[in-house]
């Protein structure tokens, strides 16, 4: 039988969880494997290649394009017998790096770098010469405490740890790293910003139904971390980040924090046992990632709670059934993710064989749950998602 | 030798017609082959199995020949595993192919894969043809020298081969060559495609175009261990150039121009080598790719490439001019053949789940909820179902207000569209023409699509499949494109389009007939008046008279701003008799009368006398109750739902 159900959200209190950390382009690995390693600890460095600029250095130096053979192809300028440098050299701000010198020596022409950083490359063909900015070094960082269990030179390691992990619905910003600190007393609370002061620096907050504008302005200010939050209405966070999100792939937003929304969008009530456990973990160190890609590849925003007063080499860990092969069966933990039951957990008591036609007049495959109201309803299954704990 | 000795990948039933060209081929098996002598026997085919390998779902489609003609007989669909952890879209193709086997009890899995060559009446099949957009899809960019003329040119061949574009860059878009290098760098396309300048002309663009290749050197997607493949396809005089700066790189494909002179438009050679790369290079990179190509009996199509097949079959097949629409999850593609012009368009940021927000924010809220007759702040809503993509309506509220955005993503997919279907620039016209176009004030650059000359609007994809009653499908036509004239409307019925167009390449008998038969549910046809009213008042535009088959006589006055529904079954047709008053025109002119046969189908006739260009009142109560009005005379939503609706508005 075909899975047509939507996978859920993780939410576990231990988890082997295994990183793997590579940079963009070949750079050093700065471990061993074997070795332990702090989340901010750099895993790895590079040099990232500076921007690149083109010069029409040929006009510039007032030269004729002349037929040439470069090769076995035709080109019009030899530009090599004009600069004083090669490629792969550095060149200083104003430095001259290229001359022609003509009528007798009596008149000339430069080319002085408009930039600090190196000669790229240069064309016959165009006359054109590419200057590159200086490398900017880019250090890679583990992100999760762990041990490091396996290297490729050049390119990376994966490191492995034990922690307790939420995954979100949908988060911005990239990584980063705090203590959890919990500013509302239950998950239907909603975060405003007398709620937030300067203990709440390098924390990666915790809140209820979502946080107010001023809430994330304030949290930015006094440099919180992070912040998790149950829902977010949509207009709140498009005033936030100065723009709407149009498609669920994020990651690379500067915007002050890693925000990380559990539930959806809206005043959602954090997940009962999703507060309980970030409560349960209040002043450990997160990990959280706020990247998100919904299509082609679904990564979702993470916060991952390493255990370090677990030993990770003897720690043994129960196997849970998978619950993607197992799917949906009778007494299954599902939350209703739309109208109009949304965000309403419930046990599923009936998977009927046959589809039903619900209110749309469409006739889908559906299945019964009871909600955690006591109330029975019936759901196309499409519209449930999987508690994974 | 035998195909197969020769390809050992070649499968299915294969008839020597001629002399084999005994050449080892890699992967290409059909038009080597059928270069060589070799053709597939068509005539033997009765079974055929064709996929579609969505970016969620994939797709079976389960077709026979019943009697003398071939028969759409079953679905099966699964979600498409292309991505961690299954990481082999095999797994899902075989999920799909499996619920086809269930409910039909025809064998057709193997450990190896699909049954080919059929062993038996219930083992087995003759041909297995498969289309893919998993993991996104085919991406591409395109560069150009200038933006209005090779670069537009470079684009409309990227969309017609199946990409989707992610960028267009031309020496005059505006942008520095710094920025583009970086834009370039942070793109990861799977393929580029290299255009510009007409043949004999200068060169120097292009050289700086590849030099930023170079300097840019973009990682693709697939990983370190892809060559990026590059088509050129620009000025013949840059040939070696080209290939010396970009050869040692990349895999450089040199085609013929796409823009050899101004007045010439040549994209066939180009679109050809970018399907070819497109299997060669970007496919097999793709996880389980491999193995699902020596499954099937001909290569792999990009599934946009082929739904506008099949839009180009049924402009064939009907003789007509057709707009066809793709709606899909994450893209719109709109197709048009137009004097026997085809364009295709993508407008990669409009869709019905994953960019259902795009839309939102493209086309604003307000015009979004100027469709819905009920108030409601439909951002969280929309926010949830783009996080959620897989999730389908459960109410009506949520119905209506997916069909409004969809409304939406038609429109500005269709305005996109419209840059593209329009007069090649730059072309040397005559003195007399172009005074002529002066005369008739012909605006530089704008469409040559003309409402009034479509005859034909096809629809595929989910949400459009999916809707419940076929009614709402044909007005989100309607009011997406809004036709003029006298236009037929149509849908597929289960999302075959991909299957049947992949199929028409090898079979097109076998894709006709099940197009015809099965495929297209004939909507109606909608009867729309250019024109409008200002003041909106209640008055007459037209006398609609229709003659039915068996003599009866309907007669009809259609009032401006109403929708009226005519029945007129799947099968039937009437003769159609319109007077309209002078300033509204259905095809013959302004006040001119219109006459001919119109064909029925499962929404029947729709008059629509709300005028084009069609405005909705700006203020909400009457806006809503004009909506419900219109939804109501056209019975789109359950009465009951309606009634309770129209009560709120009073």
């Amino acid at each position: 039988m075909s899975q047509a159900f939507t996978p859920g959200l993780k939410r576990k209190t231990l988890e082997r969880i295994v990183k793997t950390r590579f940079l963009p382009i070949e750079g050093e690995v700065l471990v061993e494997k074997g070795a332990r390693v702090d989340a901010t600890q750099s895993v790895a460095r590079t040099l990232v290649p500076g921007k690149v600029y083109s010069y029409p250095l040929a006009p510039l130096l007032g030269l004729q394009p002349m037929e040439s053979l470069e090769g076995q192809v035709r080109v019009p300028y030899q530009l090599e017998r004009y600069l004083r440098k090669k490629p792969g050299e550095a060149v200083k701000e104003g430095e001259v790096i290229a001359l022609n010198q003509y009528f007798f020596g009596l008149f000339k022409k430069t080319f002085e770098s408009p930039i600090n950083g190196l000669i790229d490359t240069y064309s016959n063909y165009s006359g054109s010469i590419f200057l590159r900015e200086k490398p900017e070094p880019l250090e890679l960082s583990a992100y999760i405490p762990g041990i490091v269990t396996e290297v490729f030179p050049s390119e990376g390691v994966t490191v492995e740890t034990l922690a307790a992990i939420i995954q979100g619905i949908l988060g911005v910003g990239g990584e980063a790293h705090g203590e959890i600190k919990v500013v509302v007393s239950g998950p239907d609370e909603l975060v405003t910003a007398d709620q937030i002061d300067a203990e709440c620096k390098g924390k990666v907050l915790v809140g209820g139904i979502g946080m107010t504008e001023d809430a994330l302005q304030k949290a930015v200010e006094v440099g919180a971390s992070a912040a998790v939050v149950g829902g977010m209405p949509r207009a709140v966070l498009g005033a936030f980040m100065g723009y709407e999100i149009g498609v669920a792939i994020t990651g690379h937003e500067e915007v002050g924090l890693t925000l990380i929304i559990t539930e959806g969008f809206g005043h959602i009530r954090m997940s009962e046992n999703t507060f309980k456990l970030l409560k349960r973990f209040e002043g450990k160190l997160a990990c959280v990632n706020g990247a998100t890609q919904i299509r082609a590849g679904v990564v979702r925003p993470e916060i991952i709670i390493p255990r370090l007063e677990l030993d990770i080499e003897t720690t043994q860990i129960d196997d849970e059934a998978d619950l993607l092969v197992s799917g949906l069966v009778r007494g299954t933990l599902v939350r209703v993710i739309r109208e109009p039951y949304f965000g309403m957990l419930g046990k599923i008591t009936r998977l009927p064989v046959d589809p039903q036609t619900v209110e749309t007049g469409s006739y889908v495959r559906v299945l019964e749950v009871e909600l955690e109201t006591g109330e029975q309803v019936i759901v196309p299954r499409a519209n449930v998602e999987i508690i994974e704990e | 030798m035998t195909p197969q000795a020769c390809c050992p990948r070649v499968r299915g039933v294969w008839t020597e017609v001629g002399i084999h060209n005994n050449v080892k081929i890699k992967n290409k098996r059909l038009s080597w082959c059928i270069g060589g002598g070799y053709r597939l026997d068509v005539e033997n085919i009765k079974v055929i199995l064709a996929t579609d390998c969505g970016s969620t779902t994939s797709k079976a489609r389960f077709f026979m020949k019943i009697g003398d003609e071939f028969r759409y007989v079953i679905s099966g669909e699964a979600p498409t595993t292309v991505e961690a952890p299954y990481a082999d879209v095999t797994l899902g193709v075989r999920n799909a192919v499996r619920e086809v086997e269930e409910l039909t009890g025809h064998k057709l899995l193997s450990p190896q894969g699909i049954i080919i060559s059929k062993q038996s009446n219930k083992v087995g099949v003759d041909l297995y043809v498969t289309t893919s957009s998993a993991g996104g899809g085919l991406q591409m960019m395109v560069t150009g020298v200038a933006s209005t003329l090779t670069a537009e040119t470079a684009e409309r061949t990227a969309l017609g081969a199946g990409a989707i574009v992610m960028d267009v860059m031309a020496a005059d878009d505006g942008r520095k060559l710094y920025e583009k290098i970086e834009k370039m760098r942070s793109l990861r396309p799977d393929m580029i495609l290299l255009a510009g300048g007409t043949d004999g002309g200068n060169i120097s663009h292009l050289v700086e175009m590849a030099e930023s290749v170079v300097a840019a050197d973009p990682q693709p997607r697939f990983g370190l261990e892809y060559q990026l493949p590059i088509v050129y396809a620009g000025n013949i005089n840059a040939r070696d150039a080209i290939s010396k700066i970009l050869g040692e790189k990349y895999v450089v494909k040199i085609v013929d121009n796409v823009r050899p002179t101004m007045n010439i438009e040549n994209t066939e050679p180009a679109r050809n080598a970018v399907h070819e790369l497109f299997m060669e290079h970007v496919m097999s990179h793709a996880p389980g790719y491999d193995k699902l190509m020596t499954w099937t009996s001909i290569p792999i199509m990009p599934t946009p490439a082929g739904e506008g097949m099949m839009f180009r079959v049924a402009a064939e097949l009907y003789d007509k001019t057709v707009i066809g629409v793709g709606l899909g999850g994450a893209t719109t593609n709109i197709y048009s053949v137009y004097e026997g012009k085809f364009v295709r368009s993508v407008s990669a940021n409009l869709g019905m789940s994953y960019s259902i927000c795009n839309v939102l924010n493209s086309a604003g809220v307000a015009n979004v909820t100027r469709w819905i007759p009920f108030e409601i702040d439909v951002r969280d809503r929309l926010g949830n179902k783009m996080i959620r993509p897989t999730t389908i309506p459960q109410t009506i509220d949520d119905l209506v207000i997916e069909h409004a955005v969809a409304r939406e993503a038609l429109r500005l997919g269709f305005q996109h569209h419209k840059l593209l279907a329009r007069p090649l620039l730059g072309v040397t016209r005559s003195q007399e023409e172009m005074f002529q176009r002066m005369l008739d004030r012909e605006e530089y650059g704008k469409t040559y699509i003309d409402m009034m000359n479509i005859d034909w609007i096809g629809g595929t994809g989910g949400l459009l499949s999916h809707a419940p009653d076929r009614v709402q499908s044909a007005l989100i036509l309607i009011d997406g494109f809004q036709p003029e004239g006298v236009t037929m409307l149509a849908q597929d019925s289960v999302f075959m389009m991909p299957h049947l167009g992949v199929l028409s390449t090898v079979h097109p008998k076998a894709a006709m007939e099940i197009f015809d038969k099965d495929c297209v549910v004939h909507l109606g046809t909608c009867i729309a008046f250019r024109g409008t009213l200002s003041p909106i008042k209640e008055q007459k535009i037209a006398d609609v008279q229709l003659e039915m088959a068996d003599g009866q006589v309907m007669d009809h006055e259609a009032m401006f701003n109403t929708m009226t529904r005519i029945p007129l079954g799947v099968g039937e047709s009437a003769h159609v008799t319109i007077h309209p008053v002078r300033g509204f025109d259905v095809g013959s002119g302004s006040g001119k009368s219109w006459s001919g046969e119109i064909t029925g189908g499962v929404a029947g006739v729709i008059i629509d006398a709300r005028g084009r260009p069609l405005e909705l009142p700006t203020e909400s109560l009457d806006r809503r109750r004009l909506l419900l009005e219109w939804l109501t005379a056209l019975q789109v939503y359950p009465p009951e739902y309606l009634d309770h609706l129209s009560k709120e508005a009073q």
